[in-house]
């Protein structure tokens, strides 16, 4: 067995005997990044709770070598606890693995200062607006140092100026400690920025249609988006969906 | 300006009409013991004031009361069928059947079972039986309405069953809780009148009596000035409930 931080060994996954996902075979080495772009229901979240380890498949295999609490979850949504404040929100996987309060604040505090956060720890997140909100969100999941980050269409809500704001700051904070990242995403363009390697599904039961390594430096440094590298891995993977939906080459 | 017209509205349209009211009955010369005109239901309010506040406090008493032990028995029992899907099974079909069950129809045996001397012991059981299942069920879907990514992550980080509550199932059923007290404080009121009306006895001197022995007599104005009483307490307590649950919710939420 490789050191991966986590696989899928030909996953399948049924729901109410229907097919939803696989077989899917899927490696997240140590400190890397990748992206799994799909349709709607091609069961990309589904292999993102699979590697969670927040279900089971119906069959193949599931390797984690990220246990419990290296393991972090960032959602479309927020998902912050309404009742709580910022500070206790970030704090919460920390107090529940019984790391004793004060500590886990202070965790928390400075997990909220380096997503930009500083001074928000007695908001509410009804007071937080929606890009503050998800990077508490990137706190939260950031707080426990995991070594295994999934991502499910964080940004989805975001307009694109956060959105492209987001994904700097989610890169530079890999940068620090190298978690293995799976970033689920419907968006090519933020597959492809965000991932050195990314992995098309097709339409559900979701399947690998295609696989890409992208080239280029990260984080990304700016200017990026406008460089022939990036066009040229947009357009292949732009290709490579709309084939894997529609079976013909664009 | 749109503020004081949303405040005046409401006023001028009840003006309106209580004018109408007394214009029609002034000038068709209607029968008092058939409609009595609005200044007097006013008469007979200001010389029953002091029967009617006795009445009201009375009737107030009872369905607080009825709120309490209605809560004392419905909040405990929602948790423990929130804990356990077998107690939940087994709970919810009887909680379902007393729902659906008119309390008129129970009123006579609880007036029995209470006792024939004791008849607020009877009106407030059956007010508490009315009160019981919105507080119920509204804790009930309160406990499993925790967002289920919310839930996802607890999983994720190993919560125990008591992390889990305190931390989250509990917090999350705050507001439906709120809203069940609030849906059971108009019906503990309803509840209350419904059932002095089954006992049928003077012992309570709640409002429900008033209108009974004011129409036993014809004293139809009488029986409006305890009717638009009974009003004002049920919209008194909603308002009371009302601001408690901006408080609460301000509270749970965060203010801003």
């Amino acid at each position: 067995m490789t050191a991966a931080s986590a696989r899928l060994d030909a996953v399948e996954v049924d729901y109410r005997g229907r097919r939803a996902l696989g077989p899917l075979d899927l490696e997240l080495a140590p400190g890397s990044l990748t992206a799994l772009v799909g349709p709607s229901g091609s069961g990309k979240s589904t292999a993102l709770r699979l590697l969670a380890g927040l279900e089971a498949p119906s069959r193949g295999r599931v390797a984690r070598a990220a246990g419990r609490g290296e393991t972090a979850l960032v959602f479309q949504a927020p998902t912050l606890a309404p009742w709580s404040s910022t500070l206790g929100n970030v704090a919460l996987p920390l107090e529940l693995a019984g790391t004793p309060r004060h500590q886990a604040r202070a965790r928390a505090a400075a997990a909220l200062a380096r997503v930009g956060l500083a001074g928000s720890e007695d908001l509410r997140p009804a007071q937080l607006s929606g890009g503050m909100a998800m990077r508490a969100s990137l706190a939260r999941a950031l707080v426990t140092r995991p070594r295994l980050l999934l991502l499910d269409e964080p940004f989805a809500a975001l307009d694109e100026i956060t959105r492209r704001a987001l994904a700097d700051d989610v890169l530079a904070l890999w940068a620090e400690t190298r978690p293995a990242v799976l970033f689920v995403t419907h968006n090519v363009e933020e597959a492809v920025y965000m991932a050195e390697r990314v992995v098309v599904l097709t339409p559900g039961p979701g399947r690998i249609a295609a696989a890409f390594d992208i080239a280029g430096p990260l984080p990304r440094p700016a200017g990026y988006r406008v460089t022939a590298t990036f066009r040229q891995a947009a357009e292949q993977v732009s290709a490579a969906l709309e084939v894997a939906m529609h079976g013909v080459a664009a | 300006m749109s503020r004081l017209l949303a405040v005046l509205a409401p006023v001028a349209l009840v003006g309106l009409l209580l004018s109408a009211w007394e214009i029609a009955c002034r000038s068709l010369s209607v029968p008092a013991y058939l409609l009595p005109a609005p200044s007097a239901i006013g008469a007979a309010f200001a010389e029953h004031w002091r029967a009617l506040s006795i009445s009201a406090w009375n009737t107030l008493t009872m369905a607080l009361w009825a709120l309490l032990l209605a809560a004392v028995i419905a909040l405990p029992l929602a948790l423990a069928t929130a804990l356990s899907q077998i107690l939940e099974r087994a709970v919810s079909p009887i909680a379902v059947t007393l729902q659906v069950t008119p309390v008129v129809a129970i009123a006579p045996l609880v007036v029995i079972w209470a006792g024939l001397d004791h008849p607020e012991r009877a009106i407030t059981a059956l007010a508490a039986i009315v009160a019981f299942f919105p507080i119920f069920s509204g804790a009930s879907a309160g406990l499993k309405s925790a967002d289920a990514d919310l839930q996802r992550l607890f999983d994720l980080y190993g919560a125990t069953r008591m992390q889990r509550l305190w931390r989250l199932r509990l917090p999350a059923a705050v507001p439906f809780v709120i809203e069940g007290f609030k849906v059971a404080a108009g019906l503990s009121i309803i509840g209350a009148v419904v059932a002095e009306f089954v006992a049928g006895s003077g012992g309570t001197q709640g409002l429900a009596w008033r209108i009974l022995e004011a129409g036993n007599r014809l004293r139809t104005a009488e029986m409006f000035a305890a009717l638009f009483t009974l009003a004002g307490l049920g919209a008194a307590l909603y308002g009371l409930l009302q601001v408690v649950e901006r408080r609460v919710l301000t509270l749970w939420r965060g203010g801003g």
